[in-house]
């Protein structure tokens, strides 16, 4: 059967102009065909801050973890706020999407894709951080061969495992047609491995009736899957902190807490890089307004749930003053960590909800300001939840300090360019636009704004479409 | 900071074993956990069960537990504060301390037992000479992921050092600061590396794991006290079974719970529930003379001119 009729077939069924659905697909597609210098220049960097903190580590493996400023009183720091950080960003993704999904809200399809790419990505280098943190990495397959399941540790690598598994095969469904349309677009012009790369992935995706049932099915299924999985994962990355006899992890509304902390900074990461990518791709036309101010407004009730969850916090110890509570709410009032809780109260919460109430600041411009306020106040509320936990003395001893070494930096900016390249990597051989969910749910808006002239691409000789992007 | 409870009836409950309830819940709670990922069964069906109770599996594994005829010894300390004057009198570093470094080779910084400087609520401190507390209900022993941190059938908490994984979760979960990690490699003297590792006497140390008083039951089945109480110059600490229910400090033998009870013994931090067994008599070293607004003691000396090879020590 010849593709193009059925392409046209399905313009038909879906109203969507031709000319539309194929610049659509021209413009997604376009990363994957070209590559210029700059990108390989980024990746060139991206690569030496991975040396450098490969090397940092290896120091650290040779020596020992007395290489961090980590101590037997303060004895979990960077590694550990950064594995919390980076597990609460996966939260963004496949949890959003499928809550979006579940609820069939439409703006959001076209950044679906980015959003649970953010999942596994920060989940594949979130879980390096307890690796990291080990003081016998040599003995990791003890947690194998004696793993207990009493241990909170355990419950984090099951609930982790089990998320990883589940939001790569939430990613992959909805990227099998895309696959296909790689597969049939890509197909003459791309290198042979691409070619086998695409049409294997593709699982010979034609769009038949059939398949689209199998497809729907599938992807309903794990939308609700996932949601319940997603809560248990930051619940019980919270509980290895409460359940401890630390006066400040002393909470049963720590899992709840920190849930809700994982959706906000996984909601602002997600601005920040469809922000990037809608620059660096173009995709100008798909990604408007209307998902950042969507977004913006998710951002927005965010700060009111986590000044809820601060209240509880804070004010129901801070009320009994407990043996142990004074000197918390003194270090991070007053004390050590003050410039940091602070930081986090005003430029984490009540900043980025100014912005996003006043008409006048929710534009893109400002949604992505808050969105990168937001992000850097959920880690430093991760940063100061750990240290000034540990830091609460639990005998008459002086209390010990921590600032993190240059091994601990050096390895939190290699994960950090881990982050960066994987993405990067990723945006070269897969859509991050849902194209076929776009074309489906959405349409072209009738009175989008017209496309740029200069953008818009052209259509080249021997049918190949070019992107207009230099 | 301290808080005293008087006249606890501690040594009675110790027999009624409070952890069992609490396990029960972790084994509900593991079967509702499991039906999330099918990873986990797989994974728990391969393994050796390593229980929290059990010392099965431990490559180094523990000697034999002592028994008093069929029942098993219960080891204990008391320690009788009226008693501690932190050394000052002897112008000498904690003694207890300084014999339990010098026996174990305790890499430097680690004060197994180390003597706590307490604020008495009128004013003055106390001196507060404190090792693992053993605890029957102990949380370090719950986290730990692989069972390297065990209860030993005598009541004693251990660590196999050749298990541990370096993730210091128990450092996080006990509550009276006795965990102590090798942050490099461990600064012990070189006459400690021949010797035969086992958990009971943790020598030679391993990098990047936990250690912590293993309360020598491996003295105690010799018949000898463990090295703290042998040093304490005033003979503050008591060492015995609840079994036998009797405690010595090398001179009197006492009654271990009568000599609790009647004395008003206390337990750290009681309310936690983690049931130790190690017990305190309320006092500030006023018995030895001690003037409870006399401030201060000598620090630990590590006293060994031949450290390991490539050995480094860490401020605590």
């Amino acid at each position: 059967m010849d593709t193009v009729n059925q392409d046209e077939l399905r313009d038909m069924r879906f109203g969507v102009p031709t000319a539309w659905r194929e610049r659509l697909e021209a413009r997604v597609l376009h990363p994957l065909r070209v590559t210029n210098w700059r990108y390989f220049a980024w990746i060139g960097l991206l690569l030496l801050v991975i040396g450098w903190a490969l090397y940092a580590y290896s120091r650290q493996l040779q020596r020992g973890l007395i290489v961090t400023n980590m101590r037997d009183r303060i004895s979990w720091g960077l590694y550990i706020t950064s594995f919390v950080f980076f597990i609460g960003i996966s939260h963004a993704g496949t949890l959003l999407s499928a809550i979006l999904r579940a609820t069939k809200a439409r703006w959001q399809l076209s950044i679906t894709r980015m959003a649970e790419f953010i999942t596994v990505v920060a989940l594949l280098v979130g879980a390096l951080f307890p690796f990291i943190d080990m003081g016998r990495p040599d003995r990791i397959l003890n947690l194998i061969f004696y793993g207990r399941w009493q241990s909170p540790l355990l419950w984090d690598i099951f609930a982790i495992a089990t998320y990883l598994a589940g939001s790569t095969l939430y990613l992959y469904l909805p990227l099998v047609p895309d696959f296909a349309l790689c597969r049939d677009r890509l197909g003459p012009t791309a290198p042979r491995w691409r070619r086998l790369f695409f049409a294997t992935a593709a699982l010979g995706w034609r769009g038949s009736p059939a398949q689209r049932r199998a497809l729907d099915r599938a992807m309903t299924v794990m939308m609700i899957v996932i949601i319940p999985v997603a809560v248990s994962v930051h619940t019980v990355v919270s509980w290895i902190f409460a359940m401890t006899l630390r006066v400040p992890f002393n909470s049963t509304v720590f899992g709840a807490y920190f849930v809700a902390g994982a959706i906000f900074s996984g909601i602002a990461a997600i601005i920040i890089l469809m922000a990037v990518l809608r620059k660096l791709l173009h995709l100008e036309e798909y990604i408007t307004q209307t998902q950042f101010v969507s977004l913006g407004y998710l951002l927005g009730a965010f700060t009111l749930i986590m000044s809820y969850f601060i209240l509880s916090e804070y004010v129901v110890p801070g009320y009994k003053m407990e043996a142990g509570v004074p000197f918390q709410f003194q270090q991070l009032l007053l004390g050590p960590f003050a410039g940091l809780f602070w930081f986090y109260i005003i430029g984490g919460l009540l900043i980025p909800g100014l912005i996003v109430l006043f008409p006048r600041t929710r534009t893109i411009r400002g949604i992505v300001t808050a969105a990168v306020l937001v992000l850097v106040a959920m880690w430093i509320e991760r940063y100061f939840i750990v240290v000034s936990g540990f830091r609460v003395p639990l005998m008459p001893y002086e209390p010990a300090n921590y600032a993190p070494s240059w091994v601990e930096w050096s390895i939190l900016g290699g994960a950090f360019a881990l982050f960066a390249l994987i993405i990067s990597v990723f945006a070269k051989l897969f859509p991050m636009v849902s194209v076929w969910e776009v074309v489906e749910h959405r349409g072209p808006e009738p009175l989008a704004v017209a496309p740029v002239v200069d953008r818009a691409p052209r259509r080249g000789p021997g049918g190949l479409v070019e992107g207009g992007v230099q | 900071m301290m808080r005293h409870e008087a006249g606890s009836p501690g040594v009675a409950e110790d027999r009624v074993q409070p952890g069992i309830a609490r396990r029960r819940f972790l084994k509900l709670l593991g079967t509702k956990l499991f039906s999330f990922g099918a990873l986990g069964l797989v994974l728990s069906a391969g393994r050796p069960r390593a229980t929290a109770t059990g010392t099965a599996g431990h490559a180094a594994s523990v000697a034999q537990p002592a028994t008093l005829g069929q029942r098993l010894r219960r080891w204990a300390m008391v320690i009788d504060l009226r008693y501690c004057d932190g050394c000052q009198s002897i112008k000498q570093p904690p003694q207890c301390t300084q014999a339990c470094v010098e026996g174990h080779f305790a890499p430097e910084p680690m004060q197994w037992i180390e003597v706590y400087e307490g604020d008495l609520s009128g004013g003055g401190t106390q001196f507060i000479p404190t090792p693992c507390q053993q605890c029957q209900n102990p949380p370090c022993v719950n986290v730990c992921p692989v069972a390297a941190t065990f209860s030993t059938p005598e009541g004693t908490v251990l660590i196999d050092q050749q298990r541990c994984i370096g993730c210091r979760i128990c450092m996080e979960a006990c509550p009276y600061d006795r965990r102590f990690f090798n942050w490099g490699a461990p600064p012990q003297p070189s006459q400690a590396l021949p010797l035969q590792y086992l958990p009971e006497h943790q020598s030679p140390d391993y990098k990047g794991t936990v250690m912590k008083c293993d309360f020598c039951p491996d003295l105690a089945r010799a018949g000898r006290l463990p090295y703290c109480a042998q040093a304490c110059p005033n003979h503050a600490i008591y060492y015995g079974d609840l079994e036998e229910d009797l405690a010595t400090n090398g001179v009197d033998v006492v009654k271990l719970s009568r000599f609790v009870t009647e004395h008003t013994g206390y337990r750290l931090k009681e309310d936690l529930g983690t049931e130790p067994r190690v017990f305190y008599i309320p006092g500030s070293g006023q018995l030895v003379g001690r003037d409870p607004y006399h401030r201060g003691r000598l620090a630990t000396i590590w006293p060994w001119k031949k450290r390991a090879q490539g050995s480094e020590t860490w401020t605590r």
